[in-house]
Protein backbone atom coordinates (compact mmCIF):
# COMPACT_ATOMS: atom_id res chain seq x y z
CA UNK A 1 0.00 0.00 0.00
CA UNK A 2 1.31 3.34 -0.86
CA UNK A 3 0.82 5.14 2.72
CA UNK A 4 2.31 8.56 1.97
CA UNK A 5 -1.02 9.34 -0.24
CA UNK A 6 -3.44 8.28 2.62
CA UNK A 7 -3.92 10.99 5.79
CA UNK A 8 -3.13 9.84 9.13
CA UNK A 9 -7.00 9.13 9.94
CA UNK A 10 -6.94 7.08 6.90
CA UNK A 11 -4.26 4.95 8.43
CA UNK A 12 -5.33 4.85 11.91
CA UNK A 13 -8.43 3.05 10.57
CA UNK A 14 -6.33 0.75 8.82
CA UNK A 15 -4.51 0.32 12.07
CA UNK A 16 -7.69 -0.22 14.32
CA UNK A 17 -9.11 -2.50 11.41
CA UNK A 18 -6.15 -4.72 11.59
CA UNK A 19 -5.20 -4.08 7.98
CA UNK A 20 -1.44 -2.76 8.72
CA UNK A 21 0.49 -2.27 11.57
CA UNK A 22 2.25 0.55 13.34
CA UNK A 23 6.11 -1.38 12.38
CA UNK A 24 4.90 -1.69 8.71
CA UNK A 25 4.01 1.96 8.45
CA UNK A 26 6.98 3.24 10.49
CA UNK A 27 9.11 1.19 8.11
CA UNK A 28 8.06 2.91 5.28
CA UNK A 29 7.85 6.33 6.72
CA UNK A 30 11.48 5.38 7.56
CA UNK A 31 12.18 3.93 4.27
CA UNK A 32 11.03 7.55 2.77
CA UNK A 33 13.53 9.36 5.24
CA UNK A 34 16.40 7.30 3.62
CA UNK A 35 15.44 7.62 0.06
CA UNK A 36 14.53 11.71 0.43
CA UNK A 37 16.05 13.17 3.10
CA UNK A 38 19.37 13.32 1.84
CA UNK A 39 18.66 16.59 -0.56
CA UNK A 40 15.76 18.04 1.71
CA UNK A 41 18.19 17.77 5.13
CA UNK A 42 14.41 17.81 6.88
CA UNK A 43 15.72 15.94 9.88
CA UNK A 44 18.41 16.91 12.70
CA UNK A 45 18.57 13.74 14.19
CA UNK A 46 17.21 10.37 13.35
CA UNK A 47 15.36 8.36 16.06
CA UNK A 48 14.67 5.49 13.71
CA UNK A 49 15.41 2.38 16.22
CA UNK A 50 13.65 3.68 18.89
CA UNK A 51 10.89 4.23 16.76
CA UNK A 52 10.88 0.89 15.67
CA UNK A 53 10.62 -0.42 19.16
CA UNK A 54 7.94 2.16 20.21
CA UNK A 55 5.69 0.76 16.87
CA UNK A 56 6.21 -3.14 18.77
CA UNK A 57 5.18 -1.88 21.91
CA UNK A 58 2.24 -0.14 19.72
CA UNK A 59 1.29 -3.14 18.16
CA UNK A 60 1.58 -4.86 21.22
CA UNK A 61 -1.10 -2.81 22.70
CA UNK A 62 -3.54 -2.97 19.86
CA UNK A 63 -3.24 -6.79 20.09
CA UNK A 64 -4.13 -7.08 23.87
CA UNK A 65 -7.24 -4.77 23.17
CA UNK A 66 -5.24 -2.28 25.17
CA UNK A 67 -4.54 0.46 22.07
CA UNK A 68 -4.08 4.38 23.27
CA UNK A 69 -6.55 5.81 21.02
CA UNK A 70 -6.64 7.04 17.28
CA UNK A 71 -2.84 8.14 17.33
CA UNK A 72 -1.73 4.72 18.48
CA UNK A 73 1.02 3.81 16.54
CA UNK A 74 1.24 6.57 13.91
CA UNK A 75 4.63 8.02 13.32
CA UNK A 76 5.23 11.35 13.22
CA UNK A 77 8.39 14.04 13.88
CA UNK A 78 8.96 16.29 16.41
CA UNK A 79 10.33 20.25 15.79
CA UNK A 80 13.78 19.86 17.53
CA UNK A 81 12.79 22.99 19.85
CA UNK A 82 11.31 20.15 22.02
CA UNK A 83 12.83 18.92 24.93
CA UNK A 84 13.39 14.83 24.19
CA UNK A 85 14.65 12.80 27.15
CA UNK A 86 17.44 10.89 25.97
CA UNK A 87 18.14 12.70 22.60
CA UNK A 88 20.08 15.11 21.05
CA UNK A 89 17.73 18.29 21.31
CA UNK A 90 19.58 21.47 19.13
CA UNK A 91 16.96 24.21 18.88
CA UNK A 92 19.04 24.28 15.05
CA UNK A 93 22.11 26.01 16.92
CA UNK A 94 25.75 24.66 17.43
CA UNK A 95 24.81 26.38 21.15
CA UNK A 96 23.27 23.20 21.90
CA UNK A 97 25.26 20.63 19.24
CA UNK A 98 26.12 18.88 22.67
CA UNK A 99 23.15 18.75 24.36
CA UNK A 100 21.13 15.34 25.02
CA UNK A 101 18.11 16.29 27.23
CA UNK A 102 17.58 15.14 30.58
CA UNK A 103 13.84 15.69 30.47
CA UNK A 104 10.75 15.37 28.34
CA UNK A 105 8.49 18.71 27.11
CA UNK A 106 4.78 18.42 27.70
CA UNK A 107 4.13 18.20 24.08
CA UNK A 108 7.10 15.31 23.93
CA UNK A 109 4.80 12.98 26.65
CA UNK A 110 1.51 14.39 25.53
CA UNK A 111 1.75 12.33 21.86
CA UNK A 112 4.19 9.80 23.88
CA UNK A 113 0.84 9.20 25.83
CA UNK A 114 -1.57 9.16 22.66
CA UNK A 115 1.21 6.29 21.33
CA UNK A 116 2.54 8.03 18.74
CA UNK A 117 5.71 6.91 17.41
CA UNK A 118 8.51 9.60 16.84
CA UNK A 119 10.89 9.25 13.83
CA UNK A 120 13.05 11.87 14.43
CA UNK A 121 13.82 15.71 15.20
CA UNK A 122 13.44 18.63 12.41
CA UNK A 123 15.56 20.92 10.84
CA UNK A 124 14.71 24.68 11.82
CA UNK A 125 16.21 28.41 11.72
CA UNK A 126 18.39 28.71 14.73
CA UNK A 127 16.31 29.42 18.21
CA UNK A 128 13.60 29.46 15.54
CA UNK A 129 15.06 32.99 14.37
CA UNK A 130 13.75 33.11 10.66
CA UNK A 131 11.77 32.78 7.62
CA UNK A 132 13.62 30.13 5.60
CA UNK A 133 15.16 28.14 7.34
CA UNK A 134 18.49 29.28 6.34
CA UNK A 135 19.85 30.09 9.24
CA UNK A 136 19.97 26.62 10.88
CA UNK A 137 23.36 25.34 12.04
CA UNK A 138 22.81 21.92 10.18
CA UNK A 139 22.17 23.37 6.65
CA UNK A 140 19.00 25.00 5.03
CA UNK A 141 16.21 22.90 4.20
CA UNK A 142 15.23 22.17 0.68
CA UNK A 143 11.21 23.05 -0.79
CA UNK A 144 10.11 19.83 -1.79
CA UNK A 145 8.15 21.55 -4.97
CA UNK A 146 11.71 23.28 -5.96
CA UNK A 147 14.75 22.83 -4.51
CA UNK A 148 16.46 26.22 -5.01
CA UNK A 149 13.43 27.92 -3.15
CA UNK A 150 13.39 27.71 0.74
CA UNK A 151 10.57 25.87 2.65
CA UNK A 152 10.11 29.19 4.87
CA UNK A 153 11.10 28.99 8.25
CA UNK A 154 11.57 28.87 11.31
CA UNK A 155 9.66 25.53 11.17
CA UNK A 156 11.24 24.63 7.77
CA UNK A 157 12.35 20.99 8.41
CA UNK A 158 8.94 19.98 9.98
CA UNK A 159 6.66 21.66 6.87
CA UNK A 160 8.92 20.14 3.93
CA UNK A 161 8.66 16.73 5.37
CA UNK A 162 5.16 16.53 5.44
CA UNK A 163 4.96 18.59 1.78
CA UNK A 164 6.84 16.15 0.48
CA UNK A 165 4.99 13.07 2.65
CA UNK A 166 8.27 11.70 4.25
CA UNK A 167 5.97 11.49 7.20
CA UNK A 168 2.22 12.73 7.29
CA UNK A 169 2.29 15.21 10.16
CA UNK A 170 5.14 16.98 12.46
CA UNK A 171 5.11 19.56 15.25
CA UNK A 172 6.13 23.22 15.09
CA UNK A 173 6.13 26.15 16.62
CA UNK A 174 5.09 29.55 15.82
CA UNK A 175 5.93 32.60 17.24
CA UNK A 176 5.70 35.23 14.06
CA UNK A 177 4.33 33.01 11.09
CA UNK A 178 7.22 29.97 12.05
CA UNK A 179 3.96 27.23 11.00
CA UNK A 180 1.63 29.50 8.97
CA UNK A 181 4.08 30.82 6.64
CA UNK A 182 6.46 27.46 5.95
CA UNK A 183 2.97 25.58 5.73
CA UNK A 184 1.83 28.02 3.08
CA UNK A 185 5.32 27.43 1.28
CA UNK A 186 5.38 23.79 1.55
CA UNK A 187 1.56 23.65 0.19
CA UNK A 188 0.10 21.93 3.39
CA UNK A 189 -1.91 22.34 6.51
CA UNK A 190 -0.61 23.80 9.96
CA UNK A 191 -2.14 25.45 12.86
CA UNK A 192 -1.04 27.73 15.69
CA UNK A 193 -3.40 27.57 17.89
CA UNK A 194 -4.48 30.44 20.92
CA UNK A 195 -1.47 31.41 23.08
CA UNK A 196 -1.74 29.31 25.99
CA UNK A 197 -3.72 26.25 24.59
CA UNK A 198 -0.88 24.24 24.15
CA UNK A 199 1.89 24.29 27.22
CA UNK A 200 5.52 25.91 26.27
CA UNK A 201 7.04 23.83 29.23
CA UNK A 202 10.22 22.11 27.61
CA UNK A 203 9.77 24.00 24.33
CA UNK A 204 12.82 26.36 24.11
CA UNK A 205 11.81 29.42 24.55
CA UNK A 206 12.50 32.65 21.92
CA UNK A 207 9.59 34.97 22.82
CA UNK A 208 7.63 33.93 25.80
CA UNK A 209 4.76 36.18 24.95
CA UNK A 210 4.38 35.07 21.77
CA UNK A 211 5.79 31.36 21.57
CA UNK A 212 2.99 28.68 20.74
CA UNK A 213 3.19 24.90 19.51
CA UNK A 214 1.29 23.57 16.97
CA UNK A 215 0.74 21.40 14.15
CA UNK A 216 1.44 20.44 10.63
CA UNK A 217 -0.56 17.95 8.42
CA UNK A 218 -1.64 17.26 5.26
CA UNK A 219 -5.40 17.38 6.33
CA UNK A 220 -7.19 19.62 9.03
CA UNK A 221 -8.65 16.32 10.10
CA UNK A 222 -4.80 14.75 10.81
CA UNK A 223 -4.36 18.48 12.26
CA UNK A 224 -7.36 18.47 14.37
CA UNK A 225 -6.61 15.04 16.19
CA UNK A 226 -3.10 15.89 17.02
CA UNK A 227 -3.43 19.20 18.30
CA UNK A 228 -6.42 17.74 20.14
CA UNK A 229 -4.08 15.43 21.69
CA UNK A 230 -0.93 18.07 22.28
CA UNK A 231 -3.55 20.36 24.28
CA UNK A 232 -4.25 21.46 27.70
CA UNK A 233 -3.67 22.90 31.11
CA UNK A 234 -0.15 22.24 32.22
CA UNK A 235 1.27 23.37 35.52
CA UNK A 236 4.47 23.85 34.49
CA UNK A 237 3.84 26.06 31.84
CA UNK A 238 2.64 29.56 34.34
CA UNK A 239 1.00 31.03 30.95
CA UNK A 240 -0.71 27.88 30.14
CA UNK A 241 -4.68 28.25 30.11
CA UNK A 242 -6.81 26.73 32.78
CA UNK A 243 -9.41 26.18 30.71
CA UNK A 244 -11.13 22.49 29.00
CA UNK A 245 -9.76 22.06 25.82
CA UNK A 246 -12.91 22.14 22.92
CA UNK A 247 -13.70 19.25 21.16
CA UNK A 248 -11.76 19.89 17.60
CA UNK A 249 -12.88 17.01 15.55
CA UNK A 250 -16.66 16.74 16.23
CA UNK A 251 -17.27 20.42 14.61
CA UNK A 252 -15.27 19.59 11.65
CA UNK A 253 -18.85 18.58 9.95
CA UNK A 254 -20.41 21.60 10.74
CA UNK A 255 -21.62 23.59 7.81
CA UNK A 256 -20.29 27.18 7.41
CA UNK A 257 -23.79 28.46 5.94
CA UNK A 258 -23.96 32.23 7.56
CA UNK A 259 -20.60 32.19 8.88
CA UNK A 260 -19.03 35.46 8.41
CA UNK A 261 -15.63 35.58 7.24
CA UNK A 262 -13.85 38.97 7.75
CA UNK A 263 -11.31 40.37 4.84
CA UNK A 264 -9.23 42.51 6.23
CA UNK A 265 -8.44 45.58 3.89
CA UNK A 266 -5.15 45.83 4.52
CA UNK A 267 -4.31 42.12 3.93
CA UNK A 268 -4.89 43.52 0.00
CA UNK A 269 -2.90 46.22 -0.55
CA UNK A 270 -0.34 47.11 -2.79
CA UNK A 271 2.73 44.37 -2.13
CA UNK A 272 0.92 41.55 -2.41
CA UNK A 273 1.83 39.13 -5.78
CA UNK A 274 -0.70 38.83 -8.16
CA UNK A 275 -0.49 35.12 -8.23
CA UNK A 276 -1.33 34.76 -4.42
CA UNK A 277 -4.07 37.36 -4.89
CA UNK A 278 -5.68 35.57 -7.52
CA UNK A 279 -5.82 32.25 -5.48
CA UNK A 280 -6.78 33.78 -1.84
CA UNK A 281 -9.88 35.34 -4.06
CA UNK A 282 -10.57 32.26 -5.83
CA UNK A 283 -10.79 30.44 -1.55
CA UNK A 284 -12.75 33.12 -0.71
CA UNK A 285 -15.38 32.77 -3.85
CA UNK A 286 -15.08 28.56 -3.10
CA UNK A 287 -16.04 29.88 0.65
CA UNK A 288 -19.06 31.94 -0.75
CA UNK A 289 -20.01 28.78 -2.48
CA UNK A 290 -20.21 26.53 0.81
CA UNK A 291 -22.67 29.17 2.58
CA UNK A 292 -20.60 31.50 4.31
CA UNK A 293 -20.77 35.32 4.18
CA UNK A 294 -18.13 37.88 3.55
CA UNK A 295 -17.20 41.31 4.60
CA UNK A 296 -14.91 44.04 4.68
CA UNK A 297 -12.91 44.79 7.84
CA UNK A 298 -10.59 47.64 9.29
CA UNK A 299 -7.30 46.52 11.07
CA UNK A 300 -5.73 49.72 11.26
CA UNK A 301 -2.75 49.08 13.25
CA UNK A 302 -2.19 45.96 11.37
CA UNK A 303 0.69 47.63 9.75
CA UNK A 304 2.71 48.17 12.81
CA UNK A 305 2.95 44.72 13.74
CA UNK A 306 6.59 44.28 12.14
CA UNK A 307 8.17 47.20 14.24
CA UNK A 308 6.25 46.22 16.70
CA UNK A 309 7.33 42.70 16.70
CA UNK A 310 10.91 43.58 16.13
CA UNK A 311 11.78 45.11 19.83
CA UNK A 312 9.18 42.63 21.02
CA UNK A 313 10.80 39.62 20.14
CA UNK A 314 14.15 40.34 20.07
CA UNK A 315 13.61 41.73 23.93
CA UNK A 316 12.35 38.86 25.04
CA UNK A 317 14.96 36.71 23.14
CA UNK A 318 17.78 38.32 24.44
CA UNK A 319 16.42 37.54 28.28
CA UNK A 320 16.06 33.77 27.36
CA UNK A 321 18.87 33.49 25.44
CA UNK A 322 20.90 34.61 28.51
CA UNK A 323 20.61 31.29 30.00
CA UNK A 324 23.12 29.91 27.45
CA UNK A 325 26.20 30.80 29.10
CA UNK A 326 28.39 27.97 28.78
CA UNK A 327 28.49 26.90 32.51
CA UNK A 328 25.34 24.06 32.44
CA UNK A 329 24.81 22.93 29.53
CA UNK A 330 25.83 23.27 25.79
CA UNK A 331 29.01 24.71 23.93
CA UNK A 332 31.94 25.88 26.26
CA UNK A 333 34.73 28.01 24.50
CA UNK A 334 38.70 26.43 25.29
CA UNK A 335 40.51 27.95 27.78
CA UNK A 336 38.46 31.09 28.72
CA UNK A 337 40.81 34.03 30.71
CA UNK A 338 37.75 34.49 33.23
CA UNK A 339 33.91 34.51 33.55
CA UNK A 340 33.30 37.26 31.38
CA UNK A 341 35.53 35.76 28.53
CA UNK A 342 33.79 32.27 29.04
CA UNK A 343 30.75 34.22 28.41
CA UNK A 344 31.59 36.46 25.28
CA UNK A 345 33.39 33.62 24.07
CA UNK A 346 31.21 31.18 24.57
CA UNK A 347 27.97 33.26 22.76
CA UNK A 348 30.36 34.59 20.02
CA UNK A 349 30.98 30.37 18.97
CA UNK A 350 27.59 29.09 20.07
CA UNK A 351 25.13 31.58 18.17
CA UNK A 352 25.01 32.29 14.25
CA UNK A 353 24.42 35.72 13.46
CA UNK A 354 21.29 35.97 13.24
CA UNK A 355 20.55 35.02 16.52
CA UNK A 356 23.09 37.55 17.97
CA UNK A 357 21.81 40.29 16.03
CA UNK A 358 18.36 39.88 17.59
CA UNK A 359 20.13 39.24 21.00
CA UNK A 360 22.01 42.63 20.54
CA UNK A 361 18.52 44.49 19.46
CA UNK A 362 16.65 43.41 22.28
CA UNK A 363 19.54 44.07 24.71
CA UNK A 364 19.68 47.71 23.15
CA UNK A 365 15.90 47.98 23.23
CA UNK A 366 16.05 46.76 26.93
CA UNK A 367 18.63 49.23 28.08
CA UNK A 368 19.20 52.16 30.28
CA UNK A 369 17.29 55.01 28.65
CA UNK A 370 15.71 53.34 25.52
CA UNK A 371 13.27 51.09 27.51
CA UNK A 372 10.44 53.38 27.43
CA UNK A 373 11.17 54.51 23.53
CA UNK A 374 11.12 50.82 22.49
CA UNK A 375 9.80 48.27 24.51
CA UNK A 376 7.32 50.40 26.08
CA UNK A 377 5.60 51.73 23.57
CA UNK A 378 6.03 48.84 21.54
CA UNK A 379 3.95 47.16 24.10
CA UNK A 380 1.37 49.99 23.82
CA UNK A 381 1.38 49.55 20.06
CA UNK A 382 0.98 45.76 20.74
CA UNK A 383 -2.67 46.32 22.83
CA UNK A 384 -3.86 48.35 19.80
CA UNK A 385 -3.36 46.13 17.24
CA UNK A 386 -5.01 43.33 19.51
CA UNK A 387 -7.81 45.58 20.31
CA UNK A 388 -8.25 45.92 16.65
CA UNK A 389 -8.56 42.04 16.24
CA UNK A 390 -10.67 41.72 19.05
CA UNK A 391 -13.36 44.84 17.49
CA UNK A 392 -12.89 43.13 14.52
CA UNK A 393 -14.39 40.03 15.68
CA UNK A 394 -17.86 41.68 17.24
CA UNK A 395 -19.06 41.14 13.60
CA UNK A 396 -16.98 38.37 11.88
CA UNK A 397 -16.66 34.27 12.93
CA UNK A 398 -13.39 34.06 11.38
CA UNK A 399 -10.71 36.36 9.48
CA UNK A 400 -9.11 35.30 5.92
CA UNK A 401 -6.27 36.91 3.91
CA UNK A 402 -3.21 35.70 2.13
CA UNK A 403 -0.43 34.05 4.66
CA UNK A 404 2.41 35.06 2.85
CA UNK A 405 2.80 38.44 0.42
CA UNK A 406 4.22 36.21 -2.20
CA UNK A 407 5.37 32.51 -3.52
CA UNK A 408 8.20 30.54 -2.06
CA UNK A 409 11.15 32.68 -2.74
CA UNK A 410 14.86 31.32 -3.66
CA UNK A 411 17.97 30.02 -1.45
CA UNK A 412 20.40 32.84 -0.69
CA UNK A 413 18.02 35.77 -1.97
CA UNK A 414 17.27 37.76 0.89
CA UNK A 415 19.88 37.09 3.23
CA UNK A 416 21.36 40.02 2.51
CA UNK A 417 19.47 42.00 4.40
CA UNK A 418 17.57 41.33 7.80
CA UNK A 419 14.75 43.81 7.10
CA UNK A 420 13.75 42.20 3.71
CA UNK A 421 13.55 38.75 5.43
CA UNK A 422 11.71 40.33 8.28
CA UNK A 423 8.80 41.47 6.09
CA UNK A 424 7.97 37.97 4.74
CA UNK A 425 6.00 37.79 7.90
CA UNK A 426 3.88 40.79 7.42
CA UNK A 427 0.90 38.81 7.28
CA UNK A 428 1.34 36.23 10.36
CA UNK A 429 2.58 38.30 12.97
CA UNK A 430 -0.42 40.45 14.40
CA UNK A 431 -2.21 36.94 14.90
CA UNK A 432 0.83 36.39 17.28
CA UNK A 433 1.03 39.74 19.25
CA UNK A 434 -2.99 39.40 19.58
CA UNK A 435 -2.48 35.58 20.87
CA UNK A 436 -5.13 34.37 18.41
CA UNK A 437 -5.20 31.17 16.69
CA UNK A 438 -4.06 31.18 12.85
CA UNK A 439 -3.74 28.21 10.35
CA UNK A 440 -2.75 28.31 6.31
CA UNK A 441 -4.50 25.76 3.93
CA UNK A 442 -3.19 24.98 0.51
CA UNK A 443 -5.38 27.02 -2.67
CA UNK A 444 -3.23 26.98 -5.31
CA UNK A 445 -0.42 27.31 -7.42
CA UNK A 446 1.59 29.47 -9.42
CA UNK A 447 4.95 28.77 -11.09
CA UNK A 448 5.07 25.32 -9.74
CA UNK A 449 4.69 26.67 -6.04
CA UNK A 450 2.25 26.59 -3.33
CA UNK A 451 -0.05 28.99 -1.89
CA UNK A 452 -1.36 29.54 1.75
CA UNK A 453 -4.62 30.90 2.14
CA UNK A 454 -4.34 31.87 6.06
CA UNK A 455 -7.79 31.48 8.40
CA UNK A 456 -7.69 33.52 11.91
CA UNK A 457 -10.06 32.63 14.85
CA UNK A 458 -11.07 34.24 17.89
CA UNK A 459 -9.31 33.11 21.41
CA UNK A 460 -9.96 29.49 21.97
CA UNK A 461 -11.30 29.03 18.09
CA UNK A 462 -9.63 26.37 17.62
CA UNK A 463 -12.77 24.32 16.26
CA UNK A 464 -14.12 26.60 14.50
CA UNK A 465 -11.31 27.37 12.09
CA UNK A 466 -10.34 23.93 11.80
CA UNK A 467 -13.81 23.48 10.58
CA UNK A 468 -13.62 25.98 8.17
CA UNK A 469 -10.44 24.37 7.00
CA UNK A 470 -12.07 21.12 6.72
CA UNK A 471 -15.05 22.18 5.22
CA UNK A 472 -12.85 24.00 2.23
CA UNK A 473 -10.75 20.83 2.10
CA UNK A 474 -14.13 18.52 1.22
CA UNK A 475 -15.23 20.91 -1.53
CA UNK A 476 -11.39 21.28 -3.18
CA UNK A 477 -8.33 19.16 -3.91
CA UNK A 478 -5.10 21.56 -3.31
CA UNK A 479 -4.26 19.85 0.01
CA UNK A 480 -4.48 16.42 -2.25
CA UNK A 481 -1.60 18.53 -4.36
CA UNK A 482 1.93 16.63 -4.01
CA UNK A 483 5.95 17.69 -5.62
CA UNK A 484 6.36 15.31 -8.44
CA UNK A 485 9.09 14.14 -7.32
CA UNK A 486 8.34 12.63 -3.63
CA UNK A 487 5.15 10.80 -5.82
CA UNK B 1 18.60 56.05 14.59
CA UNK B 2 21.97 55.22 13.35
CA UNK B 3 24.43 53.43 15.80
CA UNK B 4 28.42 53.38 15.54
CA UNK B 5 30.90 50.94 16.04
CA UNK B 6 31.12 52.05 19.72
CA UNK B 7 27.39 51.93 20.32
CA UNK B 8 27.96 48.52 18.58
CA UNK B 9 30.83 47.64 21.35
CA UNK B 10 28.27 48.48 24.08
CA UNK B 11 25.62 46.64 23.23
CA UNK B 12 27.66 43.47 22.48
CA UNK B 13 28.59 43.31 26.16
CA UNK B 14 25.86 44.35 27.38
CA UNK B 15 24.42 40.99 25.98
CA UNK B 16 27.82 39.38 26.42
CA UNK B 17 28.67 38.33 23.06
CA UNK B 18 32.50 39.26 21.83
CA UNK B 19 32.39 40.55 18.04
CA UNK B 20 35.08 41.04 16.43
CA UNK B 21 36.70 44.80 15.01
CA UNK B 22 35.93 44.20 11.73
CA UNK B 23 32.62 42.81 12.49
CA UNK B 24 31.33 45.77 14.28
CA UNK B 25 30.33 48.16 10.87
CA UNK B 26 28.44 45.03 9.94
CA UNK B 27 26.36 45.13 12.91
CA UNK B 28 26.19 48.88 12.97
CA UNK B 29 24.89 48.60 9.28
CA UNK B 30 22.07 45.56 10.25
CA UNK B 31 21.29 47.21 13.50
CA UNK B 32 20.51 50.60 12.56
CA UNK B 33 18.78 49.55 9.31
CA UNK B 34 16.37 47.26 12.25
CA UNK B 35 15.84 50.40 13.96
CA UNK B 36 15.09 52.38 11.06
CA UNK B 37 12.21 50.05 10.45
CA UNK B 38 10.80 49.93 13.99
CA UNK B 39 11.20 54.17 14.26
CA UNK B 40 7.82 53.63 12.39
CA UNK B 41 6.28 53.48 15.65
CA UNK B 42 6.91 57.12 16.31
CA UNK B 43 4.29 58.48 14.10
CA UNK B 44 1.81 56.89 16.72
CA UNK B 45 0.18 58.52 19.59
CA UNK B 46 -0.18 55.99 22.62
CA UNK B 47 -1.22 58.98 25.03
CA UNK B 48 -3.64 57.02 27.32
CA UNK B 49 -2.75 52.96 26.11
CA UNK B 50 -1.72 50.73 28.61
CA UNK B 51 1.17 48.85 27.49
CA UNK B 52 0.08 44.80 26.99
CA UNK B 53 1.99 42.01 28.05
CA UNK B 54 -0.17 39.31 27.92
CA UNK B 55 -2.57 39.24 25.05
CA UNK B 56 -5.27 37.33 26.90
CA UNK B 57 -4.69 39.83 30.04
CA UNK B 58 -3.75 36.69 32.29
CA UNK B 59 -1.61 37.47 34.95
CA UNK B 60 1.66 35.41 36.41
CA UNK B 61 -0.10 32.28 37.97
CA UNK B 62 1.35 31.13 40.69
CA UNK B 63 1.66 28.10 42.72
CA UNK B 64 1.63 26.89 46.43
CA UNK B 65 5.72 27.20 47.62
CA UNK B 66 6.28 23.34 48.27
CA UNK B 67 8.54 21.03 46.55
CA UNK B 68 7.86 19.55 43.36
CA UNK B 69 11.06 17.64 41.76
CA UNK B 70 13.23 14.87 43.00
CA UNK B 71 16.73 15.50 43.40
CA UNK B 72 18.50 15.00 39.64
CA UNK B 73 21.70 16.25 39.99
CA UNK B 74 23.54 13.72 38.33
CA UNK B 75 21.34 13.71 35.20
CA UNK B 76 20.93 17.43 34.88
CA UNK B 77 24.95 17.61 35.53
CA UNK B 78 25.72 15.29 32.81
CA UNK B 79 25.09 17.36 30.05
CA UNK B 80 27.47 20.12 32.13
CA UNK B 81 30.54 21.16 30.32
CA UNK B 82 32.62 21.17 33.31
CA UNK B 83 31.28 19.66 36.92
CA UNK B 84 33.45 18.61 40.15
CA UNK B 85 31.72 17.07 42.83
CA UNK B 86 28.41 17.86 41.81
CA UNK B 87 29.51 21.24 41.38
CA UNK B 88 29.96 23.47 38.07
CA UNK B 89 33.22 24.81 37.36
CA UNK B 90 33.84 28.33 36.19
CA UNK B 91 37.16 30.36 36.24
CA UNK B 92 38.09 31.52 39.09
CA UNK B 93 35.87 34.92 39.97
CA UNK B 94 37.67 35.65 43.16
CA UNK B 95 41.14 35.97 43.98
Amino acid sequence: MEFHTKTLTELSAALAAGETSSRALTEYFIARFDAFDGALNTLVTKTFERALADADAADARRAAGQSLGSLDGLPFAHKDIFCTKGVKTTCGSKMLDNFISPYDATVVEKLKAAGMVCLGKTNMDEFAMGSSNETSYFGPVKNPWDADKVPGGSSGGSASAVGARLVLATTGTDTGGSIRQPAAFCGITGIKPTYGRVSRYGMIAFASSLDQAGVFATTAEDAAHVLQAMSGFDERDSTSMERPVDDLVSSLADSLKGKIIGLPKQFFAEGLEPEVKAAVDEAINEYKKLGAVVKEIDLPNIGLSVPVYYVVAPAEASANLSRFDGVRYGHRCDNPADLTDLYERTRAEGFGDEVKRRIMMGAYALSSGYYDAYYIKAQKIRRLIRDDFLKAFEEVNIIAGPTTPGLPFGLGEQTDDPVTMYLNDIFTIGVNLAGLPGMSIPVGMAKGLPIGLQLIGKHFGEAELLNAAHQYQQATDWHKQMPAAYQ
Amino acid sequence: MSLDSDAIKNIAHLARIAVSEEDLQAYAKDLSNILDMVDQMNAVDVSGVEPLSNALDQTQRLRADVVTEQNQRDELQACAPQTENGLFLVPRVIE
